[in-house]
């Protein structure tokens, strides 16, 4: 997939108000591409999920957000990057229910529900990079 | 570090979260709400989350953990008020908010409280036993 990227800012997830300020600016993304409203909820749900696992698991990061454009299609695309410990099995970490941080396991599964497409690199050790997209 | 404000109306307790909440202004309100029902002897905590744009795992946890905390003090919750796109959100990322009791707006959450502190007074005057299922 050869998308046209239109536009892109990063934010630092240093903190949990970073997490905050991450659900914001893809919100204000998701309202300028014109995403309706149930769009636009299921794409700040995802970010939000996947930008507090940058922090919690990942130990911080940062998240790219990208206005792209692919033929006729726009989308939001997510990119989350973390120098963390890294994920050793991805397909179990992807399935409901499977947490190593206390919580309910829906972050990484729900997340990637919840957007058009979802892509995890990983390598123990050196880090997680997770690209979600979401097109009108 | 910002609190989120907790009415207290009788028996009852009510709180309206109008920001956009990071998580350990969750976690604050979590633990806050559970000392005020202890402290006043509440029956019934109302949430209203009808400003919430989206609940994502977290925030549906701590409801939840709200919940199970408060009826563990003898109080029910309810949580009123969520958006239609939040709602269908939430169902799609997974989680469906089991064992808490919603309602549509404040007025029909209020009712609800009221209806099951009542029953269990009632329960209380006749000496039935209490048990469960």
């Amino acid at each position: 997939m050869a998308a046209t990227v239109l536009k892109t800012e990063t934010i630092h997830i240093k903190s949990s108000s970073d997490v905050v300020t991450a659900r914001q600016q893809v919100r204000t993304l998701a309202i300028e591409l014109k995403f309706s409203l149930v769009d636009q909820t299921k794409i700040v749900t995802a970010a939000s999920e996947l930008a507090r696992n940058t922090l919690d698991h990942g130990g911080g990061g940062e998240m790219d957000v990208a206005v792209v454009e692919n033929g006729i299609r726009r989308g939001l695309r997510l990119t989350f990057r973390d120098h963390g410990p890294g994920i050793a099995d991805i397909k179990q970490a992807l399935s409901d229910g499977f947490t190593t941080g206390g919580g309910m396991g829906l972050g990484l599964g729900g997340s990637k529900r919840l957007m058009n497409e979802f892509d995890i690199h990983s390598q123990p050790g050196a880090g997680t990079t997770i690209t979600a997209v979401r097109w009108k | 570090m910002d609190r989120i404000p907790i009415l207290r109306m009788g028996n009852f307790l009510l709180v309206t979260i109008q920001v956009d909440m990071h998580d350990r202004l969750a976690l604050t309100l979590q633990d806050d709400l559970t000392n005020r029902i202890s402290e006043v002897g509440a029956r019934g905590v109302l949430i209203d989350i009808s400003s919430l744009e989206i609940v994502d795992s977290f925030i549906g946890r701590t409801l939840a953990n709200i919940a199970s905390m408060a009826r563990v003090l003898d109080a029910q919750t309810v949580v009123v008020g969520m958006q239609p796109a939040v709602a269908i959100t939430l169902v799609e990322l997974g989680m469906s908010l089991p064992g808490i009791r919603t309602a549509l707006n404040v007025e029909s959450g209020m009712e609800y409280l009221q209806e099951t502190a009542e029953a269990g007074m009632e329960i209380g005057v006749y000496g039935g036993d209490s048990t469960e299922d």
